[in-house]
């Protein structure tokens, strides 16, 4: 029987690896990490000192959007992120190359996954950084419990449905649109970028729909002085991974190694990527 | 039992029969050229034999074992330089033959291979810095980086200039060197020449001919004797066979007795005390054999 390094380790290694090609791409540190940090300095600048109701209560705008946005980031972090990367990298080779060698699948993914993580670990305390620092957050010892659950449901949620999606984006030219596509408008009705306030039915359905704003929600609920207890949202989180078990099923039967298209978007993508 | 065996395979994509009873083994430590232009089949049936896919039907072996149902124990021993795969942008050179190596039972040292394929002064320099020919490098570094028993190269240096064709073939060479099975896929005729012990030629997914280079140029064994006809000469003073092509002060001859019909021809000019300008003696090329077997000529 031959000798292969334990899955662990070659776990380490992968996850060590995806993180550092992660980390050095300038666009999805920008979109991932930056964006999301803009638009915290940004909502603050507009509307920093207001206050924002919501079924508990009145609570301040910093604590809405700190949270929000954290969310938003872990979710940028996973499923964007994913959606994205997927796609140039199963059209490029990439992954045919990896399934060319004797590394077990399940230990790549899990090492791409595992880093997708930590990039998100990264951007929520960057976010709950700049809140304490210029935002007077306060963030309640007892509730850091339900911080950490709900934001490690979420994550693994989001990048399960990232995959899962992945798989059904046609090639790498489509795959950046394909993930704003689905995210940013789902953001504007998930009590992100500003707090829906008697929206139309529609809209609140859409929202309670998707798992976004239940997540949103949850974290929020984590740094929302007027929720009352340990802030765990257990109704949330259940439907957030119920979304998440979907994203798994979906994958499995989406996800390919073998690019779809022939070379032409693979040299076009590589040409416009330089 | 040889590395590789493959009898009667054949592979179908819809009505298209891409690969039709293709048959061949390659021996351990041998060097096996498919040939062949796009679409000849070359590529799918180094496919199915890497396992990335499967076959209509026919036997395959590669190391004892079937790639269609073979798993890591059969990927830890093959290295395959695939065609227009692309490597992680942002990782180094030795960064990524250390992820890539990490995942084999024994690969070889990542220095050693850096060194190997000459890309020591591009150790750390990252991947999406390099150029079209150090990629190249980098593709045989990763396929070599497992110590494979088996390896696949296809089509090494299309897109290639000659000097880094050239170069690319000393390279392949040595990894040759050392008792690895190759198994080479290309459309180049010289290339195989150069590189393989024998040679498979592949028209529209059908081995037509198999043999070594020289096998191969022995199946048209005519040789091809040209030169420059002196000016106020005619043809007939030098007594050329009946077959020679002479057009304007150009002649051809294609011949199986090249010595007999060289002395008859240089003696009358010598005999006359003329000179023969751009004498040439051509032996046979692969492309003349695949030009008979019913190829179409390369680019």
């Amino acid at each position: 029987m031959t000798q292969f390094p334990s899955s662990a380790r070659l776990w380490l290694i992968q996850t060590r690896y995806q993180f550092f090609t992660f980390t050095r791409s300038k666009v999805g540190m920008f979109f991932t990490l930056g964006l999301p940090t803009v638009m915290l300095l940004l909502f603050n600048a507009l509307f920093g000192g207001g206050t924002v109701d919501t079924p508990g209560g009145s609570w301040s705008v910093q604590q809405f959007y700190t949270g929000g946005l954290a969310a938003f980031t872990a979710v940028s972090a996973t499923y964007t992120n994913l959606v994205n990367v997927v796609p140039i990298r199963r059209d490029e080779g990439i992954l045919k190359r990896w399934r060319s060698t004797p590394v077990p699948l399940g230990v790549y993914l899990g090492g791409w996954i595992t880093s997708a993580l930590l990039v998100a670990v990264c951007g929520v305390l960057l976010q709950l950084t700049i809140g304490l620092v210029f935002y007077d957050l306060t963030i309640d010892l007892a509730k850091v419990p339900a911080m950490i659950v709900t934001f490690a449901v979420g994550v693994t949620a989001f990048a399960m449905l990232g995959l899962a999606f992945a798989g059904v984006v046609p090639d790498a030219d489509s795959a950046p649109a394909a993930a704003n596509a689905t995210i940013l408008p789902l953001a504007f009705v998930s009590d992100v970028f500003i707090p829906l306030d008697n929206p139309p039915r529609w809209l609140e359905v859409i929202g309670d729909v998707f798992p976004l704003k239940p997540f949103v929600n949850a974290f929020q609920d984590t740094l929302n002085p007027t929720v009352t207890g340990s802030g765990f949202n257990a109704t949330a989180l259940i439907y957030v991974a119920l979304w998440g078990v979907f994203g798994v099923i979906v994958a499995r039967r989406t996800f390919t190694w073998e690019p779809s298209t022939g070379g032409r978007s693979r040299s076009r993508r590589r040409r416009r990527s330089r | 039992m040889s590395t590789v065996e493959v009898h009667g395979l054949v592979k179908d994509y819809g009505d298209h029969r891409a690969v039709d009873s293709v048959s061949f083994t390659i021996a351990a430590g041998e060097v096996y050229g498919l040939l062949g232009h796009n679409g000849a089949g070359k590529s799918t049936t180094v496919e199915i034999l890497e396992g990335h896919r499967h076959r209509t039907a026919g036997d395959v072996q590669v190391l004892g074992m079937d790639p269609a149902n073979a798993g890591r124990e059969f990927r830890d021993r093959i290295g395959i330089v695939l065609q227009s795969s692309a490597v992680e942008r942002e990782l180094t050179v030795s960064e990524s033959l250390d992820v890539y190596g990490s995942c084999y039972s024994a690969p070889r040292p990542v220095a050693e291979v850096i060194e190997m394929v000459g890309l020591t002064e591009k150790a750390d320099a990252r991947i999406g810095s390099l150029s079209g020919g150090q990629r190249r490098r980098l593709d045989l570094a990763l396929g070599i980086i497992g110590d494979p028993e088996v390896l696949f190269l296809d089509e090494p240096t299309t897109g290639f200039d000659p000097v880094a064709r050239r170069q690319s073939w000393e390279l392949v060479e040595r990894l040759c060197a050392d008792g690895m099975t190759v198994l080479l896929t290309t459309h180049y005729l010289d290339e195989a020449e150069h590189l393989a012990d024998r040679v498979g030629v592949l028209v529209g997914g059908r081995l037509v001919t198999e043999g070594t280079p020289a096998e191969l140029m022995a199946m048209s064994p005519l040789t091809t004797i040209s030169f420059t006809l002196p000016t106020a000469i005619n043809a007939a003073t030098l007594h050329l066979p009946s077959n020679a092509v002479v057009d304007g002060a150009s002649v051809q001859i294609e011949t199986e007795r090249p010595t007999q019909v060289l002395a008859d021809v240089t003696g009358a000019a010598a005999a006359l005390g003329l000179e023969l300008d751009s004498l040439t003696v051509r032996r046979p090329s692969l492309e003349d054999v695949f030009l008979a077997l019913g190829g179409e000529a390369t680019p």
